[in-house]
Order: C-alpha cells, then structure tokens, then sequence
C-alpha cells in the first residue's frame, strides 16, 4: 500500500480524495455533447430514476443553451447538481448508453449534467416558476434528497413549506455519507442555497423532532412528509464490539466529511462488509493514508450488494478482498488489536461456517459497513404507520402513508438507495400531497 | 509503385497535389517549404492590379467538434509587389526545376493582361491562371467572378492572354453561376489550355447573434464572403463532372480536398490534378505525408498504374436521372448482431421518410425491424446508422430487367395526368393522418 500518505492538511486532503468526476470545462463539455447520438426512446433516460431528459439535455450543451440544459435537468430532478456527481451512473444513464453496446466509451452523462446545473447554481439562474400560494401548509421532517425535493415541487404546486432537521446542514447523506472524491461538501450546500433561494421554503436547523413536536406539527399542517432517512450502524451482536476503534462506517463517513485530514483512522483497517458503503469506507481508509485495508465480506465477491465499479475503485486505492470469511469476535483489550473470522462456505442458499476453520487479523481499526438500523422508535408514534418486516415505512403509490395525512420518502422508505432514488420519491410524494389536499 | 506523376495540359509536376492560389501561396517563402514537404505544385497567390485588404479576413464554420468544415474570406488578391513575387517564383524556380510553379493572374485590361503574362513567363512559371471567380471585392471592380459569370468576357480575355502565352493557361471558374458548363466552354473557345474548379461560393458563414453582424467582422460590419473547405466537395464534384462530361479540357479540381480519398474521387470524375487550400490553412503542408501514400496505396490496390488510366473512371456511370433502372430494387436490412439499439434509423424513416421501420414490443430488445412492404429504399436509415455495415442496402429484383424513364417515355408509357395509376406512389402504404395523434 502507501499509495496515499496520511493527509495533514486541507490541501494533502484535497489531493487524495480529488473529484473522480471533476467539473468539465466548455471545451470538454463541447466535445462530449456532441458525441451523443439523440437516440430515440434514449435508453440513459429510461435508466434515469427521475427520468430526465438526458438527448435533450445534452444536446442543449452542444447547441450553447447551458441555461435551458440546466432547466430541462431541473425540471426532473432537484438534486441535477449533486446527482450529477454522486449517482452511480455507470449502472444508471451512463451503463445505458448505446455507446455500449459498440464497446465506444459512453457519454460522459454525469459530468455533462453537473457542467449544466453548475453553471446555474454559480448564476443564480431563475429557472423556476412557483405556484401562487394556496394557503396550504406542509411539514416535511428531514432535510434530505427526497425532504428538499418534495419541498421544491410542493412550493411550484402554491404550497408553504417548513423543513424540519435534526442536524445542521440540509442535503442529508449527499453531505454527511458520500465518499469525499465524489462531492465536497461546499458543491453540496451551493445547490442547497441556491434552491432555497430559488423556492423560498423555510429550513429550521437542530431541530430533531419528538413526540409532542410531532403532535403539534401534525395540527400545525395539512400534511407532513417523513424523510428521516436511516439510524446509525447496526450492531452485529459481537463480542468486543464495543472496544475502542471498533466504528460504524456510516458514522465515520460523517466525521470524514466534516472534518476531513482531522479524521483519524487506524494504520491496519478491517471493514467489514460488501454493500458500496463498505467500498466507500475501504477507499476513504486508504486514501487517509491507512498502510493496510482489508475489506472483508462473508459470503463471495459476486455476491456483494456493491456496484461492480465501486469495488474496483477499492482494489484501485489498494484495499485487498477477503471473501467468505465471517467476523466472529473483535478482538482487544480496550482498543480493537484484531478481529476473528470463520471461514464459510456456502450450502445452496445457505451459508455455512466451515469447521474449526477460525484465524486471527491483526488490525487497529474495524469499521462496520454493516447496514443501519431503522428509525422505529420515531415512526412507531405516527398513528397509524406500518412497516415491512425490514423495518420500512409502507406507502402508497402516492407516497402516502395508510389513511394518516403523513406521505414518506427516501431510505425510509427504500431501506437505503441512492440519493436520486429519493430525489424522485420525494418529488412524487409532493403530487401526491397535492392531490390529497386538493380532493 | 505506381506512376503519380501528373501533366496537365503539358505543365508536369511530380504528384497530382498542388497548392491553390490561396494564402498558402502567398511568398516564396511558403511555396519552397511545400515543396519541401512533398507538394507537386502551386499556383502563386494571384498576381494582379494592387488592392488594399481588411483586417479580419476569414470565418470559419464548424460542425458539433469537428472544426472549420468550410471556411470563407474576404481576402483579396496579394497586396505584395509584383517585382517581390516575380523576384521569388523565379528563386522558387531555380531550387525546384520539376515542381510546377502556376501564376495566377488578375488584371483589367488587354495591356495590363499582356504586360502581366510577359512578366510571368519571364520569371520562369510553368503556366498561368486566369482568375476568374473570386466572388468579393474584385468582382465588384469588374475583375474575379464578375469575368466568370459573364461567358463572352471571359473567351475575350482569354483570347487577350493568348495571344501573348507561350505557357499553358488555366482558366478558373466561379461556381456562382447557373450552369458551370457555359464559361467552360467559352474557356475553350478562348482557345484556354485547360480549366479549374471550383473557385469559392459567395456565402455568409454565420452571424453573431449577440452584435447582429455575419462573420467576418470588421469593425461591427460584414461583407459577403467565399466559401471553401469540406463542406463544398459535393458542389465542386458535381460541377466537375459536368465539365468533364460536356468539355474537352483538362481539369484541375477543387474544392474541400483533405486526403487522399477526396483526390481519388476528383480524379475518378474526370479531374487531371488537383488543388488544395483549406486543408493546408487548416493542418499545414504536412497533411501531404498522408495524401501521396495514401494515393499510391489505392492505385496498387485498383492496379493503376498511372493517373490517366484512373482518370474519369467514374464518368460513365454519371447518368442523368432518367437513365437510371426504374427495376431496380433495394431493401434495408438491420444487422441484430451489430445494432447498438439507439433507434436513430426508426425516427428518422418514421418521420423524415416512409414509416417502413417499426420498434419491436416492451420487453423484446431495441433493434428496430423494417417493414418490407414500406420500404422504398432510400438509404435514410443507413446513412443515420452510427454504426458502420450495420444497415444495408439489400437488392430485392433479380437483376434481369431495366426500364428507364426516359424507355418508357418513349413507348408512351409515362403517367401524363395527377392521378394517373402508372406514377409511382399508387399502392405505397402510408398511415392515417390522425393516427399521429395517438403517439
């Protein structure tokens, strides 16, 4: 390893955790919009969670109308700027395009789209138009991707919005949970900024919401929108879990972004895991300068939750696979000195651990990318919600949840997606209000 | 190796490739380090009464990426002395016995004319052109185009010209004409050596739509132009043909040649050599390193072994429209295999042409299928196909029979009234009007 060294200031951070989809230039965004084809029925589009208009689009880059390109994206997706860098394109617009299928790099979709809405971010382009007030009043709880999307089309529809958020920034895991070489966080709030300018709803900060909030909102407002998200890692029931440097992935991701080079991460890092938030906490650990990241997962490589392309960028960072091996003990004495595995092996759907087949890692770090837990305790006070065997919120088609004047969106509701899969819900959900308050 | 020596008209050059009476033949200087490169000959930037030029000279047009397709001027002939430019072909001359050194020529008078040749063949030029189709600022002194576009002024000139010469004389045509054979013929009625073509078209390249003036601009205004480059081979080929078809004089061709594939084609037309401009304005004389090999390389291939026997190999198979097989059949045939699924070719037949393509069912994949009884073989989808000998062409009749229109024409069998059964339409499918509406 040593491919990275440990980042002691700002700029060493930058460095190592530089944009793998940086910002295009004119030139470039020229050259790229004018490889695409305009394919009919464009196959990027079907693949795009929020359906943008990517031909039309990106032929609107080529023709020099950056503005209309950055409204036609707008129009689908409130999160254009940030998605544009953070969705996993290569299995979305970009692993759709044709260009494939003629083994021709495919169009630079994402770049293209973040060169657009960028462009209107930095102008503070006035591209919306809002709906004339209706006298209606929304809450929506969680200022996440779906929380600011249905807010942004709620107030095109003549609604009043306040967001309410437990933290201190809004955009949720595109800020707190996205690896830093996808996004930084400035480029995040910028489009946050510039959509509350553009649309004028109300966000209040620190404001987690209890019990007696929840009542007082619910009479407050006709109706309420829950983007919660997910809780923090899960336990996973394992003896020395609790020792020093024994995290969850998601939590350090959060400090990760917050505190960048301050953050600090073990020499010899375990993760385990297989899910891209695992690959995200393997490359992170690697790129903060770790001298070894061992990224283990239970069952075999195929069979990880993870993208294909995130685990290469993992291997390409230098973090090393170990498969069928099942953490069984963390091992330490205050702090993590190692974790325990079992081998397994897997018995038709089932896997089985493979008998006296345990070894020892040393390590000083063990991050857990392990999946969230859900926020039931919040949830189990909306009169009236249920929830699937996995904990998720059940809705309707409208987003609505049962018969109550609460409509969900985003990981709740998803278990966990990307963030443009709560950008489209979220933005669904706000027709959805709208025709149950207009009935 | 194949022969590639070229004689037009008796004036000899090693290769078929010169330079036109363009900037790039603006000195000695430029003329020598061609010739260095490879270069078999140039016509010298024309010669002739003095003239003042503007700054900012030349627009150019581009296509998505691809820069500079055409490009137009409103240069005129040289502002450099003549005794400086005598002094040089001259030196030219001496340093290059076997290269081909053309002065192009423009004056007014039959003194001035007489004068101007005695002073070039002094100087040692291998021939001369007569400039007669520069299409702004000279024409509108009576000199350039405004001789081309006028037969009877053009053979007077000629003649003047020719009662002097003891060289060959080029005449160069201006395409701003209706009917490209006239002056050709009146060139031969001059008793003009050989011709050349084409000369620029009068265009406008583009207008600055944020200050409402064309391009080029000088000083916030603009004038008409010529026009070059790529984009008017099809034109100059054509009026190439028509030479060739209806004159007996040797031809120098050009018009947007580049590489070696675009001097074939002039050649198969019926062109004896042929000159370039933009290209070199564009990359350099360099682009010559790719044009002889690449000239030799296909004469290998066709077993020429010189440039007359390739010399109007295509004339014969130029007919007039109603010489060709009305029998004759072709269908398009989509390779599966090879379609990369953007639908290009079914929106383009489906509104641009006949709707003889249709998109197969949800589900089923993306290659389009065409609908035999519907296709009249237009090409269109073929020629929008990204994807090379993926759509062909395949020929449906046999082979055996041929009826032109011009044969039925005269066996009286031609559809004489609107609605007449033997005109070509009558049994062509095509949808309701008001089935548009339900897509």
């Amino acid at each position: 390893m040593g491919e990275f060294n440990k980042p002691t200031s700002e700029s060493e951070f930058s460095k190592n955790f530089s944009q793998i989809k940086p910002l295009m230039n004119e030139t470039e965004a020229y050259y790229e919009s004018s490889r695409c084809l305009f394919c009919y029925d464009a196959p990027c589009q079907t693949a795009c969670p929020t359906a943008i208009d990517i031909p039309l689009f990106i032929r609107q880059i080529s023709s020099g109308n950056v503005t209309g390109s950055a409204e036609t994206i707008y129009a689908s997706n409130y999160f254009g700027n940030a998605c544009g860098k953070v969705c996993p394109t290569e299995v979305l617009c970009e692993g759709a395009c044709v260009y494939n299928e003629q083994n021709v790099k495919p169009i630079e979709i994402g770049r293209l789209q973040n060169f657009a809405t960028r462009q209107a971010i930095d102008e503070n382009k006035n591209l919306f138009k809002l709906g004339d007030p209706n006298g209606k009043k929304v809450a929506i709880i969680g200022a996440g991707p779906s929380g600011i999307s249905c807010a942004c089309e709620l107030r095109t529809l003549g609604y009043a919005v306040d967001i309410f958020e437990a933290k201190d920034k809004p955009s949720g895991l595109t800020v707190h949970g996205v690896a830093p070489y996808k996004i930084e966080n400035e480029e995040v709030l910028d489009e946050m900024e510039y959509l509350q300018n553009q649309f004028g709803y109300q966000v209040k900060y620190n404001s987690p919401v209890g019990g007696d909030d929840l009542r007082k909102i619910e009479s407050d407002y006709d109706a309420v929108f829950v983007g919660i998200g997910l809780g923090n890692t899960s336990m996973l029931g394992l003896p020395g879990e609790d020792l020093q440097n024994c995290v969850g992935a998601t939590e350090l991701i959060e400090e990760l972004r917050q505190n960048h080079h301050k953050t600090e991460i073990g020499k010899n890092v375990i993760v385990l895991g297989g899910g891209n938030t695992a690959m995200d906490a393997a490359s992170e650990s690697a790129r903060m300068g770790a001298e070894s990241v061992i990224l283990s997962y239970r069952r075999g490589t195929e069979e990880m939750g993870a993208y294909e392309f995130e685990y290469d960028l993992a291997k390409g960072v230098g973090v090393r696979g170990l498969f069928n091996a099942q953490p069984i003990e963390i091992l330490g004495n205050g702090k993590v000195e190692g974790v325990k595995f079992v081998k397994t092996e897997a018995s038709g759907n089932q896997l089985k651990e493979v008998a006296r087949s345990e070894f020892e890692i040393a390590c000083d770090m063990v991050i857990k990318a392990t999946g969230q837990i859900k926020q039931k305790e919040f949830l189990g006070q909306i009169e009236g919600v249920q929830m699937d065997g996995k904990g998720r919120i059940v809705i309707d088609e409208s987003g609505r949840i049962g018969v109550t004047k609460y409509f969900a969106g985003g990981d709740a509701v998803n278990g966990g997606a990307e963030v443009v899969n709560a950008a489209a819900e979220g933005k669904g959900a706000a027709s959805g209000i709208d025709k149950f308050l207009s009935e | 190796m194949p022969d590639i020596s070229s004689n037009l008209a008796g004036i000899k050059s090693p290769n078929p490739f010169w330079l036109a009476s363009a900037p790039p033949t603006n000195s000695g200087y430029q003329v020598m380090k061609a010739f260095d490169a490879g270069w078999g000959g140039a016509v010298w930037k024309t010669l002739g009464v003095p003239v003042v030029n503007v700054s900012s000279r030349y627009g150019g047009v581009n296509y998505r990426d691809s820069r500079l397709i055409g490009l137009n001027n409103i240069e005129l002939i040289t502002d450099r002395p003549l005794k400086d430019n005598l002094k040089e072909i001259e030196e030219v001359k001496k340093y290059f016995p076997d290269h081909a050194v053309i002065a192009s020529l423009m004056v007014e008078t039959r003194e001035e004319w007489h004068q101007i040749v005695k002073d070039v063949q002094n100087a040692g030029s291998d021939g001369i052109e007569l400039n007669f189709g520069c299409p702004h600022g000279m024409c509108e002194r009576g000199m350039g185009s405004a001789v081309g576009q006028e037969p009877e002024v053009l053979k007077t000139i000629v003649g003047w010209v020719k009662e002097v010469s003891t060289i060959p004389v080029i005449v160069k045509l201006t395409p701003n004409i209706s009917d490209i054979v006239e002056p050709a013929r009146a060139a031969k009625q001059g008793n003009g050596d050989a011709i050349s073509l084409i000369n620029t078209i009068q265009s406008l390249v583009g207008v600055d739509i944020d200050n409402f003036v064309p391009y080029p601009i000088v000083d916030g205004k603009s004038t008409n132009g010529g026009y070059c480059g790529p984009a008017v081979k099809p034109i100059a080929l054509n009026m190439v043909k028509n030479c060739a078809q209806n004159v007996d004089l040797p031809i120098s061709g050009i018009g947007g040649i580049e590489n070696w594939r675009d001097a074939v084609e002039y050649i198969l037309l019926g062109a004896t050599n042929v000159q370039v401009c933009t290209a070199v304005m564009h990359f350099g004389f360099g682009i010559i390193r790719e044009m002889i090999p690449g000239l030799e390389n296909y004469m290998k291939e066709k077993g020429f072994d010189t440039l007359d026997e390739m010399r109007g190999k295509a004339l014969d198979n130029v007919k007039t429209w109603e010489n060709l097989n009305l029998k004759y059949k072709v269908v398009a045939d989509i390779n599966e295999e090879k379609c990369i699924g953007c639908q290009l070719c079914y929106i383009a037949c489906e509104d641009g042409a006949h709707q003889a393509i249709r998109l197969k069912g949800e589900g089923e994949n993306r290659v389009p299928e065409i609908i035999d009884e519907n296709c009249v073989g237009c090409n269109l989808c073929s020629i929008v196909c990204p994807v090379e000998e993926c759509i062909t062409m395949e020929r449906r009749d046999d082979g055996t029979e041929s009826v032109t229109w011009s044969q039925r024409t005269e066996a009286n069998d031609v559809p004489t009234t609107f609605n007449d059964e033997r005109a070509g339409g009558l049994g062509h499918w095509v949808p309701k009007p008001t089935d548009a509406l339900k897509k």
